[in-house]
Order: C-alpha cells, then structure tokens, then sequence
C-alpha cells in the first residue's frame, strides 16, 4: 500500500512540474514565436497570395476586438488603393490546427487567394497543401460569403487525394474566414480608409 | 568496472557512438541526414534532452519507485523534448521548419530512454552529465558525418555553396531514403573495419 502511494505521489508531483514549467515557458516564448512564424510562414504566404502587391502588407497590419479575441488583419494595396485585407484563420487537420491566410478583396467580397501558413500534418499527403499550389487555387475568385465544403460533403472543393481530412480542414478554415470577415466588415472598411489616405 | 570522468566521456565518441556501435536512434539518423545543418541541429537538439534527461533522472533516482520508473523517464524526457521544441521555435525558426516532425520524435528516441535506463538511474550526477554529453556529442558527430556526406555527394553543394565544378552531376539518390540506408551501411563497414584492427 506504502509502495502504491509513492508511485501515484511522485507520478503526480512530476507531472505537475512538467505541466507547470512548460506552460510557464510557452507564454514567455510565444510572443517571439509569433514573430519568427510572422517572418519565416506568413510573411511569405501573404506574399505569396498578395501577388502584385505594392505595399508591405506585414507592415500594415492592424488588430480589431472581436468579442474577447484580437484578431490581426494585413493590408494589401495595389496601385494605391488598400482594397484588401487578409486575416488569419485555422481549421482542425489531421495533426492539429492548419492554418490559413485568405486574402478577401473589400469591394467585391471575393476571394483573391489563400495560402496554408502553420501546419503539422503529414508530409507528402496533408502537407501538399501548403507544398503545392493546385489544391488552394480553387479557392481564387469565389464569394467569400459561401460555406466552403470539399465534393464528397457536396461542396464545390476538390479534396487533395489521400488528405481529405486536412482538405476539409482549409474549407472549414475558409468558411471560418468568411464569417469574421462578414462579422467585422463595418470595423474592416473603417479602418482600411485610414490606409486610403 | 570503474571509470574515469573522462572515459565517460569520450566513450560516446567512439566505443559507444550510439548510431554506429549501438545501432540504436536510426530513425532521426536516416530521416534528416539530407544536409549537415540539419544533422547538427538535430544532434545538438538530442545532446540537450539527453544531458538534461540525465541530470534529472540521477538526481531523482532514488525518489522515483522502480515500478514506474519508465513512466517518471519519459515525462522528464517529453518535458524537455517540448522545451527544446519551443526554443527553436523562438529561436532557430527555419531549422525548426526543416526538421519538422523529428523534434517532437526524440521523445521516443530509444538512446535518450536507454542512457535514462542503463547509465543515469544508476551513476551518480556528474558521471550522468559526462555520459549524456559524451553520447549526445557522438550522435551529433554522427548525424553531422552522414549529412556531410549525403549533402557533398547528393547535391553537390555544402552548407549550400557548390564544392564541385559545373559538370558536376549531382548523385540525388544519396539524399533520398534508400542513399541514406547505403551510406549508413558503409560508414558502419568502415568503422569495423578499422576498429577491428
């Protein structure tokens, strides 16, 4: 019974440490993670999808309150019209959350492109989402508005063959995107008139 | 069987080098190796896990009760495994991209578990750090040897500058999976063949 009682205390006492110290080390480094997946993923994939892009959109990003979450958007501008805001959002893969940056066109409410930022899903079969540009290019030019949904569910999206969980993933994250952008559109063109000026 | 500090210590780098006379931690061996940068950040991000690992479990090793002694080890371990993981994320992002899932795999890396079993449980503090420190090293010599010579001979390039001449045709089948097995298996054959003499 002795012997019983130790192992389930030193179990628990060691658990809890670990627990404690990795939660502790996670929010001091999460605010220079943030800015290290900034520069090395979704600078890139903003870019990527801002093709033709005349400013700097990671330099002209700003935040809005929504409910108790901040959300960041970046400002894309073409010629000198700030006509496009892009947000971040995720969806449940296959190996936890995917991300995805949509850049939506204001004035239309369609999508310009979208772009797979941070991911663990499988190489060689989720991970083509980020990896190859066939499966996200769908997404060019369709409504924002619309429920994303891959063919099988009776969607418009063709799911990559062998990663339907993570293709499902980037439409749920999609649609995801529509509904804060079409929640915050009154804030979004707010604050886009300042980068008009 | 007693031995000196030093002996700890450099029989990692030899007698014992973990990927060639053990055998053992083959999987990150052959799944990085493509270039040197990666087989050294592996190493060193194994040699961190298996020193502190080793500090961790000496010091407790007679708290922790033998019958869940193998759980105790892998909590230690995964919580210095995600330590690790969560520094390279703030700080050596690109690398961390690179290695993708292989960080999160030490976990289970059986030369971390198997020097927390054999040696550290047993040995004293500071002849656990020798250990971890000798083996850790060897593992990275090892991994930084293999990915020298898959990225020379696979790409032609090391650390990214080209070695040979324009008429250098690169030999990609070494920094696929299968080259990686047959340079393994040679370097295996050289070093008995030396050490047998």
């Amino acid at each position: 019974m002795r012997e019983m009682i130790t192992m389930v205390v030193v179990l628990t006492v060691l658990s809890t440490i670990s627990g404690g110290l990795l939660s502790g080390l996670k929010n001091a480094t999460a605010a220079r993670i943030e800015v290290q997946q900034l520069k090395f993923v979704k600078g890139p994939a903003i870019k990527t999808i801002l093709e033709g892009v005349t400013n700097d959109p990671i330099a002209d990003r700003f935040a809005i309150k929504d409910g108790k979450m901040e959300r960041k958007f970046f400002v894309g501008k073409f010629g000198d019209k700030a006509d496009t805001v892009v947000l971040e959002s995720f969806g449940k893969g296959y190996g936890g959350d995917v991300g995805l940056m949509v850049a939506v066109n204001v004035k239309d409410d369609t999508i310009l492109g979208v772009g797979v930022t941070t991911h663990s899903e499988t190489p060689g079969l989720g991970a083509r989402a980020k990896d190859d540009p066939g499966f996200v290019s769908q997404f060019k030019g369709m409504p924002i508005k619309e429920t994303f949904k891959v063919t099988n569910d009776g969607g418009k999206v063709n799911a990559m063959s062998g990663a339907t969980i993570t293709s499902r993933a980037v439409c749920s994250a999609a649609s995801d995107a529509g509904m804060i952008y079409i929640n915050l559109k009154p804030q979004l063109e707010e604050k886009l008139k300042e980068f008009n000026k | 069987m007693a031995k000196t500090l030093t002996q700890e210590l450099t029989k990692g780098l030899w007698e014992e080098i973990a990927p060639f006379r053990l055998v053992l931690g083959l999987c990150p061996v052959l799944g990085v190796t493509t270039t040197m940068e990666n087989g050294i950040g592996m190493g060193l991000a194994t040699t961190f896990v298996l020193v502190c690992s080793n500090i961790l479990v000496a010091s407790l090793r007679n708290i922790i009760p033998a019958k869940v002694r193998i759980a105790c080890f892998i909590i230690i371990i995964a919580t210095f495994v995600v330590v690790v993981e969560l520094l390279m994320q703030a700080f050596t992002y690109p690398l961390f991209l690179k290695l993708g899932v292989f960080i999160p795999l030490i976990v289970v890396n059986c030369i971390v578990l198997g020097r927390a079993e054999a040696y550290a449980s047993k040995n004293s503090i500071v002849f656990s750090i020798a250990d971890g420190l000798g083996i850790g090293i060897g593992f990275t010599l090892s991994l930084a040897a293999l990915g020298a010579i898959r990225e020379i001979l696979g790409t032609g390039k090391f650390f990214g500058t080209a070695v040979f001449g324009p008429s250098f045709e690169p030999f990609t089948f070494m920094v696929q999976a299968p080259g990686a097995f047959v340079c393994l298996g040679l370097m295996l054959c050289l070093m008995n063949l030396v050490g047998s003499k």
